[in-house]
C-alpha cells in the first residue's frame, strides 16, 4: 500500500517537474516511479519514517495553523530585534513532549524549530523530552505551557 | 487584473526581503551563537516563504508556480533539521550559552519540567 502511495508521489513530482507531456515522458516517470519504489523496497526503506503518507489529511489543518504560528513568532522576534535595547533573555528548558512515535516527536522538534525565537537543541526519545533554546523567558514558558503540544499529538491521533 | 496580480506580488515580495534584512540585522546584534539562530531563523522561515509566494504570484497559475510551492515545502522540512543540527553541535562540543532571566539576572541552567534547574556544567 505505502509503496503504491510512493510511486504516486513519485510520478506527481516528475509531471510537476517535466512540463513535457509526451507518451515517451509520461511512460518513462512511470517506469523510473515504479522502479525507485521497488528499490526502496528492496532496501526496507518505505515504513512509517520513510514515506509517512497517512499524516498528509491531518496537514491541511496543521500547517496553516502552525503558518500562522510562524507569524507571530516572527513579529516578536523582529521587535527584539529592532528594539534599542535588545530585550533578550536566552533560556534553555526542558520540555514534554507527548508524540508516540517518532514521526510525532520530530514534527513537534521540527516545528519548535520553524517558529522564530524557539530552537530545539537536543530530543530524548528515552524520557520524551526536548532540549528548547529560547530568545526570551516568555517564549520558553509558552512552549513549556504545551499548546503546540497538544496540537501535534491531535495531529498525530488524525494520521492513524 | 494584471495590475493588481503585480501589486500583490511585490508587496510580498518587499515584506519577505524586509524580513531578510531584519534577520540579517539581528545576527550582528545578538550576543552567541543561540541567540544568533533566532534571528537567522526570520529570515530563513517567514523571509524566504513571503519571497517564494510573492515570485508564485507573479508566475500566475502555472506549473512555475507549483515549482515554488515545492521549493517552499523543501525549505520548510530541511531548514529545522539544519538549524537543530548546528544548535545540538554547539551544545555537544559545550559552547556555554548566555542565559539571563527576564529582569536581567544571569541564567543558572536548564529549567526542567518540574521547574527545578540543573546549573550548566562547563
Amino acid at each position: 500500500m505505502r509503496a503504491v502511495a510512493l510511486v504516486l508521489t513519485l510520478l506527481l513530482f516528475w509531471l510537476v517537474l517535466s512540463g513535457h507531456y509526451t507518451l515517451w515522458l509520461i511512460g518513462a516517470g512511470i517506469v523510473s516511479s515504479i522502479a525507485i519504489a521497488a528499490f526502496a523496497r528492496r532496501m526496507a526503506a518505505i515504513d512509517d519514517e520513510g514515506h509517512p503518507v497517512e499524516w498528509l489529511v491531518g496537514a491541511i489543518t496543521y500547517w496553516p495553523w502552525l503558518l500562522w504560528e510562524i507569524v507571530k513568532a516572527t513579529w516578536d522576534v523582529v521587535k527584539i530585534i529592532l528594539s534599542p535595547r535588545l530585550d533578550i533573555s536566552p533560556t534553555l528548558i526542558r520540555v514534554k513532549a507527548s508524540q508516540k512515535s517518532s514521526v510525532g516527536l520530530n514534527i513537534y522538534a521540527n516545528s519548535i524549530t520553524l517558529t522564530p525565537g524557539t530552537i530545539s537543541a537536543a530530543l530524548s526519545s528515552t524520557d520524551s523530552t526536548i532540549l528548547v533554546h529560547a530568545v526570551t523567558q516568555d517564549g520558553a514558558e509558552a512552549t513549556a505551557e504545551g499548546t503546540m503540544d497538544r496540537r501535534v499529538t491531535a495531529y498525530e491521533g488524525r494520521a492513524k | 487584473m494584471e495590475m493588481a496580480q503585480h501589486i500583490a506580488a511585490y508587496l510580498f515580495l518587499g515584506i519577505g526581503c524586509l524580513l531578510i534584512l531584519i534577520g540579517g540585522f539581528g545576527i550582528n546584534r545578538m550576543p552567541d551563537v543561540y541567540t544568533r539562530m533566532h534571528a537567522a531563523s526570520v529570515s530563513d522561515t517567514l523571509g524566504a516563504i513571503l519571497v517564494l509566494f510573492g515570485l508564485m504570484i507573479e508566475a500566475g497559475p502555472t506549473l512555475v508556480a507549483l515549482k515554488l510551492a515545492i521549493i517552499i515545502l523543501l525549505l520548510l522540512f530541511t531548514g529545522p533539521v539544519a538549524t537543530h543540527a548546528v544548535a545540538r553541535a554547539a551544545l555537544e562540543v559545550g559552547v556555554k550559552p548566555l542565559l539571563r532571566t527576564r529582569d536581567g539576572k544571569p541564567g543558572k541552567g536548564i529549567i526542567e519540567p518540574d521547574g527545578s534547574v540543573t546549573p550548566w556544567k562547563d
